[in-house]
C-alpha cells in the first residue's frame, strides 16, 4: 500500500521528526499535518475523513483540495507524484501548491528548541509586547512575546512572500525587503478591498538604512487574503507579507502601532542566551560610553564614537564634528537620558545593530525630549555610529 | 449521459448476475422475463415494459421485475423513477449489490460522484467480490480526484468534468473481471453463453506466446497483433482485426461502431494493450473462444480486465467475430 502514496510519504517521511502536542484548537495547518500522520502510518481512510473535516471546515484551503485528491486519486490508481493532477494544468500551479505544503509541513515538524533564542533580538523595551520575525527561507513569520526583556516565541505563521524573492530595492521588483522595520499603522478591514482580506499593517520600508543604499519603493504591509482563498502560494505576492485571514487577525491583536518590531532575514539565527547578552552587553558598554562622552562635553571623545562612513541628514562626519563642535562651545553643562532603549541585529549585516531609544536632553540653553533611532556598526573591534536621526 | 459504455456496462453486468437466479422461477414468469430482456436489448421499451408489469401484477415485490423496471427505465432516459426503482430495490433487499451498482451509474451521470461513492460502497459492503461495483468505483474515486484538483487549482470543473468522464467511460468496455462472473457461478441459458473463466489466482503475466497452445499459435498471434495496433493507436490495422460479420457491442452499425472506436482510440496521447494468460478453445475448424488477461493503459486510464472473445478464421487470417464479454 505504501507505494500508492509515494508522493505524499516522500514530503511526510522527509520530515520525519516528533510532532509537537497540538495547541488546544488545531490550526489548519495542524490538521493537515494529521492528515500527513496518517498517510505516513499507512492509514489512509483515516487521512481522508481527516482532510475531508478539514476541508468542510475550510472550504478555501487548496492545498488540502490537492492532498484529497492524491488520497482519492490513490484509490484507483498508484500515485506518481505529490499533487498526481492527472489533467494538463500550468504545471507551476501544483508546483506552488506543493512548496506550500512542504514549507507548511517542515514548520509543523521543525520546532526550534525551547532554550535557543534569536540572534538578532538583543533587547526589548519593556512597551514592546512582541517582536515579529519573518524567516523567509522558511515561509514564516514567528511570533516573540516579551518576557521580561526576552523574547520568547509563542506561535509561527505560514507567510506568503514577494513572488521574486527577497531584499527589495527598487519600487516594482515584486520583492520583500530584508531589514529591521516596525509597523506603521492598522488599516481596518472596511478601508481595504478584499485582496487584503481581514487587514493590514503598513511596515515603514524603506527605512533609513535602505533609503542611504538608494532603494525606493512603498507600501510594504503585512495583510490577509482574499476571501475566496486561504492561502497563497510561499511566493506570490508583489513584496507584502501575507498571512491568512484567521492569523493574521491573531497576529494583529498583537501589533502595537509605531513599536512593534518586524525584522524581515533570509532565515531565523538562533542562538544560546549567553552568546546574545555577550553581544547585547557589549553594544550597551559602548552605548552608555557615548551618553557619558556627550555629558562630558569634550568634543573629541563624543565623536570618537561616530564611524568614518558616518552620514546623517546630508552631513557627513566632518561636518558632523564641525556642527557638534560648535554647539557644544556654547554649554556650561549637558544631561543626557535615553530610556526604553531596544537593540535588534540587522538581517545580513555583520555585527550591525539598530537602536531605536528616548533621548531625554537638557543642557544650560536648550531642551528636548525625542525618540530616536541610531544604527551601530562594529569596526576593528570598537561599536560605531553610522546614523543616528529621530525616529 | 446514459447512453455511454460504462453505465450500459454496469447495468449489463448487473443484470446478468441477477438474472442468474431467475432460473428457478415458475416457468411463466421467467420466460416474461426473458421476454423483457430480449425487447429491452433490442431498444423495444414499451414492450418490455408490459411484460415485466404482468409479472409485477402478481409478484409486486419481485426483485427481478422490478430491477429490469428500473434497467427500462434507465435506457429509456427517466432517470427519476430509475432511481426510485433501484433506491426501493436497495431498502428492501439491502444484500443485493447490484441496485447499489446501478444507482451509483446513475448518479454518477447526473455528476453526483459523492452519492455514486456511498452507493458502489454499500454494493461492495454487500459483496466484497463484487469486481463491477469495484471498477466502477475506481472510475468515481478517479473522478472525486480530478473535482478535488480541480478546486485545489482553481479551474472550472463543469466543461471538462463532463470530457473527462466520457474518457474514464469509454474504455470500462473490457468486460467484467473473473471474480464478478466466479461470484454467481453462470447459467449457461442465461444472457451471456460464456462458461466460468479460468481461475482468478494471481498469476504471474505470462507472454502470450509463451502460453500458447500447440495449433493456437496463429490465434494468440492474431490477438497480440490486435494488441499491438491498439497499443500503436493504428485504428485501421486495430479495425482490420475485426471480421465482416463482427457482432458490434450494441447492435449498432458497422460503421457507427467504427466511427466510435476511431474516436476512442484517437482521444488519449498514449495507449498501451497487453494480452496475457490467452487460453484458447477450438469450437470448430475455423472458430474459436479465447479468453485472456487485458491490461489496459493510458495517460487517463489503467484498467485489467478479463476478456472473452470468439474468433473465426477468414480468408485464411484470424479475425475477432464478437467480444462476449462486455456487450
Amino acid at each position: 500500500m505504501k507505494h500508492v502514496f509515494s508522493g505524499l510519504l516522500a514530503i511526510a517521511v522527509a520530515l520525519l521528526a516528533a510532532l509537537p502536542a497540538f495547541p488546544a484548537e488545531p490550526s489548519p495547518e495542524n490538521r493537515l499535518s494529521a492528515v500527513f500522520q496518517a498517510i505516513e502510518a499507512n492509514q489512509p481512510e483515516v487521512a481522508l475523513k481527516r482532510v475531508d473535516a478539514l476541508i468542510r471546515d475550510h472550504p478555501n484551503f487548496r492545498l488540502a483540495h490537492l492532498v484529497r485528491g492524491d488520497l482519492l486519486l490513490a484509490r484507483s490508481r498508484p500515485l506518481q507524484t505529490f499533487g498526481n493532477v492527472a489533467k494538463t494544468v500550468p504545471q507551476e500551479r501544483i508546483a506552488d501548491l506543493r512548496e506550500e505544503a512542504l514549507a507548511r509541513l517542515h514548520a509543523q515538524r521543525e520546532r526550534p528548541s525551547e532554550d535557543r533564542l534569536p540572534r538578532l533580538i538583543l533587547q526589548l523595551h519593556p512597551e514592546q509586547k512582541h517582536v515579529l520575525v519573518v524567516d523567509s527561507r522558511r515561509s514564516r513569520l514567528y511570533v516573540f512575546a516579551n518576557a521580561n526583556g526576552r523574547p520568547r516565541l509563542i506561535a509561527d505563521y505560514y507567510v506568503t512572500l514577494g513572488k521574486n524573492g527577497m531584499e527589495k530595492t527598487r519600487e516594482g521588483d515584486q520583492k520583500t525587503p530584508i531589514g529591521v522595520y516596525h509597523v506603521t499603522a492598522n488599516l481596518p478591514r472596511q478601508k481595504l478591498t478584499d485582496f487584503y482580506g481581514s487587514g493590514a499593517f503598513p511596515i515603514n520600508y524603506p527605512n533609513e538604512w535602505d533609503r542611504r543604499r538608494g532603494r525606493n519603493g512603498h507600501g510594504i504591509w503585512l495583510h490577509g487574503t482574499p476571501s475566496a482563498v486561504y492561502s497563497r502560494p510561499p511566493r506570490a505576492s508583489d513584496g507584502c507579507i501575507v498571512l491568512s485571514n484567521p492569523d493574521l487577525q491573531t497576529v494583529g491583536a498583537y501589533m502595537q502601532v509605531g513599536l512593534t518590531p518586524v525584522i524581515i532575514a533570509d532565515e531565523i539565527e538562533w542562538s544560546d542566551a549567553a552568546a546574545v547578552e555577550a553581544e547585547r552587553s557589549s553594544l550597551a558598554a559602548a552605548f552608555e560610553q557615548w551618553r557619558a562622552d556627550w555629558e562630558s562635553r569634550d568634543a573629541g571623545r563624543y565623536l570618537s564614537h561616530y564611524s568614518g562612513r558616518f552620514s546623517a541628514g546630508g552631513q557627513d562626519l566632518a561636518a558632523w564634528g564641525v556642527h557638534k563642535r560648535a554647539v557644544n562651545a556654547g554649554k556650561n553643562w549637558v544631561k543626557v537620558k535615553l530610556s526604553r532603549v531596544s537593540m535588534f541585529g540587522y538581517p545580513r549585516e555583520r555585527e550591525f545593530v539598530v537602536v531605536t531609544f528616548d533621548q531625554n536632553y537638557r543642557s544650560n540653553n536648550l531642551a528636548n525630549v525625542m525618540r530616536k533611532r541610531q544604527y551601530w556598526v562594529k569596526e576593528a573591534g570598537q561599536w560605531k555610529i553610522l546614523y543616528e536621526g529621530a525616529a | 449521459m446514459l447512453n455511454s459504455d460504462a453505465p450500459r456496462l454496469g447495468l449489463r453486468l448487473a443484470l446478468f448476475a441477477l438474472l442468474s437466479a431467475a432460473f428457478f422461477a415458475p416457468a411463466s414468469r421467467a420466460d416474461d422475463l426473458q421476454d423483457a430482456t430480449k425487447f429491452l436489448k433490442s431498444g423495444q421499451h414499451q414492450q418490455a415494459m408490459e411484460r415485466v408489469n404482468k409479472v409485477l401484477a402478481s409478484k409486486p415485490r419481485d426483485p427481478q421485475a422490478r430491477f429490469l423496471k428500473g434497467l427500462i427505465y434507465t435506457e429509456q432516459g427517466n432517470t427519476k423513477d430509475a432511481l426510485d426503482v433501484f433506491t426501493k430495490l436497495t431498502q428492501d433487499y439491502p444484500e443485493l449489490p447490484e441496485p447499489y451498482n446501478n444507482l451509483a451509474v446513475i448518479y454518477a451521470s447526473q455528476g453526483q460522484y459523492e452519492k455514486a461513492r456511498t452507493a458502489l460502497e454499500q454494493s461492495i459492503r454487500t459483496h466484497p467480490s463484487y469486481a463491477t461495483a469495484y471498477e466502477n468505483l475506481g472510475d468515481v474515486y478517479a473522478k472525486l480526484a480530478s473535482q478535488a484538483y480541480d478546486k485545489a487549482l482553481q479551474l472550472d470543473s463543469s466543461n471538462a468534468g463532463a470530457q473527462n468522464k466520457l474518457s474514464l467511460v469509454r474504455e470500462l468496455v473490457g468486460g467484467p473481471s473473473q471474480v464478478a462472473i466466479a461470484r454467481e457461478p453462470a447459467k449457461p441459458a442465461v444472457v451471456l453463453a460464456q462458461k466460468p473463466a479460468a481461475p482468478t489466482a494471481p498469476k504471474a503475466p505470462v507472454p502470450a506466446e509463451a502460453s500458447a497452445a500447440d495449433g493456437s499459435a496463429e490465434i494468440v498471434a492474431a490477438l497480440n497483433g490486435w494488441a499491438e495496433a491498439w497499443s500503436k493507436k493504428d485504428a485501421d490495422a486495430y479495425l482490420a482485426y475485426y471480421a465482416r460479420e463482427f457482432k458490434t457491442p450494441g447492435g449498432e452499425s458497422r460503421s457507427d461502431w467504427e466511427k466510435a472506436r476511431r474516436a476512442r482510440i484517437a482521444a488519449p496521447k498514449s495507449i498501451s494493450v497487453s494480452v496475457t494468460t490467452p487460453k484458447v478453445t477450438m469450437t470448430g475448424p475455423n472458430q474459436a473462444n479465447v479468453t485472456f488477461r487485458q491490461a489496459y493503459r493510458s495517460d487517463v486510464l489503467k484498467t485489467s480486465s478479463t476478456k472473452t472473445i470468439i474468433m473465426t478464421k477468414n480468408d485464411g487470417r484470424w479475425q475477432i467475430a464478437q467480444e462476449k464479454s462486455g456487450s
